[in-house]
């Protein structure tokens, strides 16, 4: 083979590592029932890969091939471990219908994300477990993005894959009359990882980044994998609209830049243009009946599309609010809604809302919200009371600087 | 695989039921137990006598100590149990969800571990 032949391979196999390495993975997981044997085995495969494709050739179905040698690596280990005869023939007639046809390994890879997101586990391993497998993050990223020592991480990740043998948690598309709520657990997992990766709450903020874009890679996954699924898309189309102004809602200097002072010309086009056409697709096929992802996206579109902040369509952010507070009632949602009321109505009317909300008494936004109303109401001292104590309760030093301001504007 | 799908609910519920009610609510485990004889997945259940007979054992340096009373007072108690064959998590998840107990109270699905030999 001549050289530059031998590198295109080369390069080739960077390129299915890169795009395929996740569904060879979901295939092997499935076929083997053993996450690090799993990981282990298609390592290697890919590793023969870099030795033996520049030397004899691409073949024909590469994926199909790594699938194949993964396997046979794998049997190899099954039998040093010594164990039976059985196990091996499991794995015989599983693997002669695994890798064939495309449609099989998309499915793998939908197994595979109810598999890591089910209820059975505790969130964050089912967080941790979609991260490794699903997106290929090694254990020492996962633990990075998430603040926890390495070894914490691994722990996590062990349990989790023990409790799935153990527990007998199934690779497997879960039945019709369940399918609705698991899948709402898969999007909750997903929704996780991205505001994570937005709320920058602490850590290093470029790994936190990632994790946001992680996280809408996995909605386009969850959307590839399961098209007829409304709340797939609009969740997509939410992380889309809010990611759009991952460069404007932070300054120089790492403080916060609210909404309305947000330079607008920095907002992410593309990705706009995008959510907003997957947000229309979604109210228009529920019908009148749209779910709490497809409110929020829609909410995130109407700030979108205005152009500059005064041009905002606030009524009809506040009747999104209402409908969304009817769909999926919550302290937040009516925070949320009472910021848009004021918008409308003024901020008696929105401190109405809010003087009942009393389960937020600890959150530091129901205080800065309470806070900024009472300012424009025109209550100066208690203005100033909720902002510290809003200040007090801050979790992080970006917050309690935009808060220190604002006191400071009002003593 | 085996899981054992343990019943845990409010004894003094119980007890305060009209003795029509009893009947009522044992009738309906009546079925649920058929129906999962007949799909098969039925290997052996039982009702539990209240956690006032419950007695805890353990051993502590070689010597056996005896207490009274179920190893911890929680305000729903083991009532009883099924021991049921299913292929997965979801399918013991699915039958575990039937158990009229898990209106009121809750289930516990545990995997029952196999041994060689046992």
């Amino acid at each position: 083979m001549a050289d530059n032949d031998a590198s295109r391979a080369t390069r080739f196999v960077e390129r299915i590592f890169r795009d395929d390495g996740g569904r060879v993975l979901a295939t092997l997981i499935r076929v083997l029932r053993d996450f690090d044997l799993a990981e282990e085995v298609a390592q290697e495969a890919f590793a023969a890969a870099t030795e033996q494709w520049p030397r004899d050739g691409v073949p024909q179905n590469p994926s199909a091939w790594l699938v194949g040698v993964a396997r046979k690596k794998a049997i190899d280990r099954i039998r040093r471990r010594a164990l039976h005869g059985q196990k091996i023939a499991e794995i015989d007639v599983e693997a002669s219908y695994a890798i064939d046809d495309e449609r099989g390994v998309e499915d793998d890879r939908l197994r595979l994300v109810f598999t890591c997101c089910h209820p059975a586990l505790p969130i964050e391993a089912q967080v941790a477990l979609t991260l490794r497998t699903l997106c290929g993050l090694t254990t020492e990223e996962i633990a990075h993005a998430f603040l926890v020592p390495a070894a914490t991480m691994a722990q996590r990740l062990v349990r989790a894959k023990t409790k799935i043998r153990d527990a007998g948690i199934p690779y497997r598309v879960p039945d019709a009359d369940v399918l609705g709520e698991r899948l709402d657990a898969v999007l909750a997992v997903v929704y996780l990882v991205f505001t994570e990766g937005y709320a920058a709450s602490s850590g290093d903020a470029l790994v936190r980044r990632d994790l946001s874009a992680e996280a809408i890679r996995l909605a386009r996954l969850v959307v590839e994998l399961m098209p007829e699924h409304v709340e797939a898309r609009a969740l997509l189309a939410l992380l889309l609209l809010h990611d759009s102004r991952r460069d404007a809602r932070v300054d120089a200097s790492g403080d916060v830049v609210l909404l309305e002072d947000q330079d607008r010309s920095k907002w992410d086009r593309a990705a706009i243009d995008e959510g907003l056409g997957l947000v229309e697709r979604a109210l228009r096929e529920t019908r009148g009946r749209p779910g709490p992802y497809a409110l929020q996206a829609a909410i995130a579109g109407v700030h979108a599309q205005a152009a500059r902040a005064e041009d905002t369509d606030w009524p009809q952010i506040a009747a999104l609010y209402r409908v969304l507070a009817r769909v999926a009632p919550s302290p937040i949602v009516e925070l949320n809604r009472a910021v848009a009321v004021a918008m409308v109505d003024g901020p008696e009317a929105a401190l109405a809302i809010v003087d009942a909300l009393t389960s937020l008494a600890d959150y530091h936004l129901f205080h800065a919200a309470r806070a900024d109303l009472l300012r424009r109401a025109a209550r100066p001292a208690e203005a100033l009371a909720a902002y510290r104590r809003a200040r007090d309760l801050a979790p992080n030093d970006a917050e309690r600087r935009y808060l220190d301001r604002r006191i400071g504007e009002l003593a | 695989m085996q899981y054992m799908l343990l019943i845990y609910g409010a004894e003094s519920e119980w007890a305060r039921m009209s003795d029509a009610e009893r009947g009522k609510a044992f009738a309906e485990y009546g079925t649920f137990t058929q129906d999962i004889t007949k799909s098969g997945h039925m290997k052996h259940g039982a009702p539990l006598q209240p956690v006032s007979t419950a007695t805890t054992v353990r051993v502590k340096d070689g010597k056996t100590v005896t207490t009274h009373g179920p190893f911890a007072e929680t305000r729903e108690q083991l009532g009883g149990y099924y021991l049921i064959e299913a292929k997965d998590l979801d399918e013991a998840t699915m039958i575990a969800a039937k158990i009229p107990g898990a209106r009121h109270g809750c289930i516990e699905v545990r995997p029952v571990m196999k041994i060689e030999g046992m």
